[in-house]
Formats: C-alpha cells, sequence, structure tokens
C-alpha cells in the first residue's frame, strides 16, 4: 500500500513497487459523506431546514480548473526536482518515434559526465526499462495499465522507488501519444517532443496541442532522409507555427549527426536550472 | 482518450466541495470548455456518466459553456477570434497572434442539494 495515499489495486504498475489504483489522473475516492443510504435527510444544508416539500437546491460557485490535482502532484515532484538540483525532461511522441533509441544514445554519451535516471512509461511491459538498465543507469517502468499518459501521481510514486540523486538529469519517457500527455504536467522543467522524419510533416499543425506545449521538438531519424519525400523546412515550419518559441533540433541517434547539439542543450539546460537554486548541496531527498 | 481521467478529477473536486459547503447531493454541473483544451465532449459525457455513478453525483446533468478561442493579433494590435493555433489573424491574414483563451477547462458552478 502507498503511504503518500493509502492506495492499493487498480491498473497502473509501478516497477518495484506495489500496484496503485490511479489509472485516473491522480484521483481518491474517499467519501466523507456521513449519509445512510437509503435515508433523505433535507436538513444539511447551511439553513439546517426541516420544512417539508422545500427544496435547499442553491448554486456553489466552483471556478476550480479541472486538473488541479494532477497540478498539485506535479508542483510536489518540482520541489523534489528542486531541491535535488535535478533537471527532469519530459519526452513525449508517437508511438515508434525512436524515443528509447534516442535515450540509450544519448545516456552512452552523458554517462560519467552527469548523473542520469530514467522514467518509463508505457501501457504494459517492464522492456524500455530493462533496455535503459542495460546501460548501467538507474530506471523504473510505470506501466499505465488502461492510461493513455502520466500523470503527476505515478511520477511521484515511481520517485519513491528511484535514486535520482543530486544535480543531474532525469529523463521521463512518457507514453507513445502525441494527444493527452500534452494536458498533463509532470513537474518537468521541460516537454521535449520528438517526430521522426518517417511521420508526416504537417504532425505539428495535426497534434497541435503537443507541440505547442513542447520547449524543442528533436526531429529524429534524419539518417533516412535521402530515401524519404520528407520536407524538413516545411516541417519546422508548421512547428513555429504552432509555437513560434519551438527549438528544433535535427538529429540522428544512427548516424550520430546532429547528436551533439541536442547533447549541448541537456548541458546548458542543466546549467540554467543549477543557477539561482537555493545552495543546498545534499543528496537524497 | 483522457476525457475518463478528467471526470475522476471532476468527481473528485466535487467531493471536496461536498465537504467544504456541506451538500450531499448534486444535481448539476456546469463546465466551462475551451476548444483548444482537448477534451471531446461527446467521450466527456459518456465518462461522466460511468464515473459519477453511485456517487453523490449521480444522475447529475452535465452543462458544457462552449468558450471561443480568443487571440492577441500583434499587427493589428487587437483581440481576434479565431479557430486553430496555427490560424492566420481574420482580419489581417498575419500568424503573429498569441492565443489569449480557450485552453480552459474549469468547473464554473453546481446546483446542489
Amino acid at each position: 500500500m502507498c503511504t503518500v495515499c493509502g492506495c492499493s489495486e487498480g491498473e497502473v504498475k509501478i516497477e518495484g513497487g506495489e500496484n496503485h489504483s490511479h489509472a485516473d489522473g491522480g484521483d481518491h475516492h474517499h467519501h466523507h459523506t456521513e449519509d445512510e443510504p437509503g435515508t433523505h435527510h433535507y436538513g444539511h444544508g447551511p439553513a439546517h431546514a426541516h420544512a417539508p416539500g422545500l427544496s435547499q437546491s442553491r448554486m456553489v460557485q466552483i471556478e476550480t480548473d479541472i486538473l488541479v490535482k494532477n497540478n498539485e502532484y506535479a508542483a510536489a515532484n518540482r520541489r523534489v526536482f528542486q531541491d535535488n538540483g535535478t533537471l527532469a525532461l519530459n519526452l513525449v511522441s508517437s508511438p515508434g518515434s525512436g524515443k528509447t533509441t534516442l535515450l540509450t544514445q544519448t545516456i552512452k554519451r552523458l554517462q560519467g559526465e552527469l548523473g542520469i535516471a530514467v522514467i518509463e512509461g508505457d501501457q504494459q511491459t517492464a522492456n524500455d526499462a530493462e533496455r535503459i538498465r542495460e546501460t548501467g543507469v538507474p530506471a523504473i517502468q510505470v506501466n499505465t495499465g488502461k492510461g493513455c499518459h502520466l500523470d503527476g501521481h505515478m511520477v511521484g510514486h515511481a520517485l519513491e522507488h528511484l535514486d535520482i540523486g543530486a544535480e543531474g538529469v532525469l529523463f521521463i519517457e512518457n507514453v507513445g501519444n502525441l494527444v493527452c500527455p500534452a494536458a498533463f504536467d509532470l513537474g518537468e522543467a521541460h516537454k521535449v517532443v520528438i517526430l521522426s522524419v518517417t511521420e508526416g510533416e504537417d504532425k505539428p499543425i495535426k497534434y497541435p496541442d503537443m507541440f505547442h506545449a513542447s520547449d524543442v521538438m528533436l526531429l529524429t531519424k534524419t539518417d533516412l532522409l535521402p530515401h524519404l519525400d520528407f520536407d524538413v523546412d516545411k516541417c519546422l515550419d508548421y512547428a513555429r507555427r504552432v509555437n513560434p518559441r519551438i527549438k528544433t533540433l535535427l538529429v540522428s541517434a544512427k548516424s550520430g549527426e546532429g547528436m551533439e547539439d541536442w547533447l549541448n542543450w541537456v548541458r546548458s539546460s542543466r546549467q540554467i536550472f543549477q543557477i539561482g537554486r537555493a545552495p543546498k548541496i545534499s543528496a537524497g531527498r | 482518450m483522457h476525457e475518463m481521467s478528467i471526470c475522476e478529477s471532476i468527481v473528485s473536486v466535487i467531493e471536496q466541495q461536498a465537504v467544504a459547503q456541506s451538500f450531499t447531493r448534486v444535481r448539476r454541473v456546469r463546465l466551462e470548455i475551451g476548444p483548444l483544451a482537448g477534451v471531446e465532449l461527446e467521450a466527456l459525457r459518456f465518462s461522466f456518466d460511468v464515473v459519477t455513478r453511485g456517487g453523490i453525483a449521480a444522475g447529475s446533468e452535465l452543462d458544457v459553456i462552449e468558450l471561443p478561442v480568443t487571440g492577441w493579433c500583434m499587427p493589428c494590435a487587437g483581440s481576434v477570434e479565431v479557430r486553430e493555433r496555427f490560424d492566420a489573424c481574420p482580419d489581417c491574414g498575419s500568424y503573429q497572434i498569441q492565443i489569449t483563451g480557450g485552453e480552459e477547462l474549469r468547473i464554473k458552478d453546481m446546483e446542489v442539494d
């Protein structure tokens, strides 16, 4: 059972931990109403009126963001990252864009230079986390079950089982999906959207929310460009149309082309993240 | 596909409010949703009925107020209504538009007992 919220069973599985019952965006159904089943008592309103036939219907103003709960979990994660000086990057893309390959190549080049940890999100299997662990860095798999995205709560639980060290980089590989992960903040510093050249160049305008929410777009598998009709300029143009401030990088994890630019972006973002952080250099949480 | 999660978030807000504002039944929930919130309304309604079943919002009506997408066009220096993030300004044709509204995903109010 989880210590944060007392959750137990469900679809979400976090490797190395027990099952958690929130395939749902971090919700808890704690019923606090004291009504006995089968009773209709109308005296619970503010006026405590007991007049028969008198309805106490009233309007209550809520004006609450629906995703407020997720945002609270994300804020808690963000505090952990801040305390540890960990640059958290949320990698999003459609399935099969080569996220895991890019990630293993990135790890191989940055390992030894920076502390790295990985959270892998997939509907099922721990294959990706195993691929990452083969490189020697700590990784944990979160299976979302029927869920289509990672949420702040799942990441919070994963952090309990993962040693993210201090002042390193945490890569969160989201579930392959260009729609839902756009709406769920995990507490990351940046969303990085990965688009491969084997997909259509118009993906940025087909799935504008994701490209709008990301700070960087990596156009991957560029070694395949000679064999395809993919129009790079058009693709970058579409991306900037939905997000004028997006940074675009062309990389090939296979040939290594453009990888140094990407690594430099990670290094410098980590540095910028450290600047202005409270001088609390201690390992662990 | 994440409409189910959104409905579960709605239910959890309702349950919190039920304690804070002491009510025991919800008759109607009004949401404000912008087209850029990434929510499919039909799926949302379907999920709402399923998720609220058995709770204090069971059988309640779901009203959705659909808000427009608005943006600030820099060349025009004025507010304009567009349909998508990447739309050109309907007045001057420029793409220099900063979206100012349309991403809302809010519970506005509820009718309760």
